[in-house]
């Protein structure tokens, strides 16, 4: 096997594994729903509804630093 | 020090504005110029001979691409990031002194890039290299100034107080990694004061000249690489940060799938990069590259139309707010420019499409339906709705705004109109020929059947530059004159004066 033909195989197995790594994530995300902290992506939504420097994080990083 | 609250600082922002109002200004007056030397070619020696060199087409076209991309939509960029960062991450410049003055030494070393970028354009020296033409100590400035934005982007990152980054930061993040690394790789270059050539003569050219590292059909395909992808992360991936942060914030609507917002992000990074190959079809890079650029380029609508419709939905069972605020007119117009152009260009990267479309006025069509209906608008409604919050002032004419939206959309849409017909007219008469083989046009031909739609963009591109003065002139009013507002008032819909 010559190195174009090695490149073509590289190739394709890496275009149909970038797709069933895009493919995963969809799944992932709509099966899921909610992300490893416990909040529903649509909360994130939020982030910039209420994005006064006063308003509560959607999810603080650290509880015990802010309010 | 007094005890205040704690505010959001929007010094740096402030300044960004500022250039983005006087670049914008610039670099579309001298499109204008430009479109006018194309139908009236006596314009390009209007302040005489002696000075034609400075006003010629040639001397001025890259003055005009530079000042637009790296003047208008950066400055844009770094604006919005100063306004839209701190509000995401809930965490003020005021906090740290370090962040403000790397956030203003970007804005000054910017400002001295762009005062090198003109003055040597202006002087004629270029690297030639479409949309690179900055010679190496330009380059080295600007990384500089790019390295010192990711400081402040990072910076301000690191010490946030929300935990999750708000999309519109994913996608500034991939904007400074995206032009960071087309930058470096295109504009690898061999200052011409290190060359030798065989008889041992050195010292060839002046100490700014340079050479690309790359030659032939490789410097073709990093060239298009970068300048494909410019288009991708700074006239797309910044400018939907923009419109995931402003449209929602200005409607008070929540995003209508943040989890559409998500995987349209990952597609759009996979996806995008690869497209650049669509620039050289039918040229000696090789067959397959040429396909694989097309493919790419007609999967791309997915990405760009799941972010585009996940804004145009964000409006669901609020339409009425479309016809109230020009505002949002400016940016569900945008979207729908997004749309438009994101469907247009995969056509032209067909193959058999191509073979019209290729080196004809479509193409400069199909950018400029992108960059005054998507980028343009963008860019003004998002300093629209900043104005009355970072000046405390209500925006100072609505009726001056809405005017103003309805003159440049004419505007985009003559400018446009003019060049399909006047692309494909260009395509259709180049191919034409008898039985022989013999070419039935000479080039001769197809300029004298262009001089009305050159004529027409011209008066497109000039209606869109009145419009910019009239936006210009309502964020100065808003500024000195607006009405002041409480905080109360700026919660979401921007407050305006009649």
């Amino acid at each position: 096997m010559d190195i174009a033909q090695l490149q073509a195989y590289g190739y394709f197995a890496l275009t149909v594994f970038l797709t069933l790594a895009l493919y995963g994530y969809i799944y992932h995300l709509y099966s899921k729903k909610k992300d490893s902290d416990g909040h529903d992506y649509e909360e994130y939504s939020n982030m910039a509804l209420h994005d006064d420097i006063s308003d509560t994080p959607v999810n603080a990083i650290s509880d015990d630093k802010e309010k | 020090m007094e005890n205040r609250p704690l505010e959001y600082d929007y010094t740096v922002a402030k300044m960004f504005m500022l250039t983005t109002v006087l670049l914008g200004f610039v670099g579309m007056l001298i499109g204008v110029i430009l479109a006018f030397e194309l139908a009236f070619p006596s314009i390009n020696t209007v302040l005489g001979e002696g000075l034609a060199e400075y006003t010629n087409f040639s001397r001025l076209r890259p003055l005009h691409t530079d000042a637009v991309i790296f003047g208008f939509t950066l400055s844009g960029i770094f604006a919005t990031w100063y306004y839209v960062g701190q509000r995401v991450l809930k965490v003020s410049m005021a906090e740290s002194g370090f962040l403000m003055f790397i956030g203003k030494l970007h804005f000054w070393l910017y400002l001295v890039g762009v005062v090198a970028v003109v003055v040597s354009l202006f002087m004629g020296i270029t690297t030639s290299k479409e949309y690179a033409e900055f010679e190496w100590p330009i380059d080295i400035a600007i990384v500089v100034v790019w390295v010192l934005f990711g400081i402040s982007m990072f910076g301000l990152i690191g010490m946030r107080r929300e935990k999750s980054l708000y999309i519109s930061v994913w996608y500034y993040i991939a904007t400074f990694l995206g032009i960071a690394m087309l930058y470096l790789f295109n504009n690898m270059e061999v200052p011409t004061m290190l060359a030798a050539s065989p008889a041992g003569e050195t010292g060839f050219g002046a100490w700014y000249h340079s050479v690309s590292m790359y030659a032939g059909t490789n410097d073709a395909l990093v060239q298009w690489w970068y300048g494909h992808n410019a288009v991708a992360f700074g006239f797309t991936v910044p400018i939907v940060a923009m419109i995931y942060y402003f449209l929602p914030k200005e409607s008070g609507q929540a995003i209508y799938s943040y989890k559409l917002s998500l995987l349209s992000f990952w597609g759009l990074m996979f996806v995008y990069l690869w497209a650049g190959g669509h620039h050289l079809l039918y040229s000696t890079v090789p067959d397959w590259m040429q396909t694989m650029g097309s493919i790419f380029s007609v999967v791309l609508i997915l990405p760009s139309w799941g972010s585009a419709i996940n804004m145009l939905l964000t409006m669901k069972g609020e339409w009425q707010q479309v016809a109230a605020s020009p505002l949002i007119k400016f940016m569900v117009l945008g979207s729908t420019f997004y749309m438009f152009s994101t469907l247009e260009g995969p056509i032209q990267a067909i193959k058999s499409v191509n073979a019209i479309a290729h080196f004809t006025d479509w193409i400069v069509g199909h950018v400029h339906d992108g960059v005054l209906g998507w980028v343009g608008f963008m860019i003004m409604a998002a300093l629209y709705h900043m104005a009355p919050r970072v000046f405390k002032r209500e925006i100072y004419s609505k009726k001056l705004m809405a005017s103003q939206f309805w003159m440049q959309t004419l505007g985009v849409v003559l400018y446009f109109t003019s060049m399909w017909i006047a692309g494909i007219t260009q395509g259709m008469m180049w191919r034409a020929h008898d039985e022989f083989g013999n070419l039935a046009y000479s080039f001769i031909d197809t300029v004298t059947v262009l001089h009305p739609y050159y004529t027409i963009r011209g008066v497109g591109g000039l209606l869109y530059l009145i419009g910019f003065v009239m936006f210009a002139y309502n964020i100065y009013k808003t500024m000195t004159a607006g009405r002041k507002v409480e905080e109360s008032e700026l919660q979401n819909a921007s407050p305006m004066g009649a």
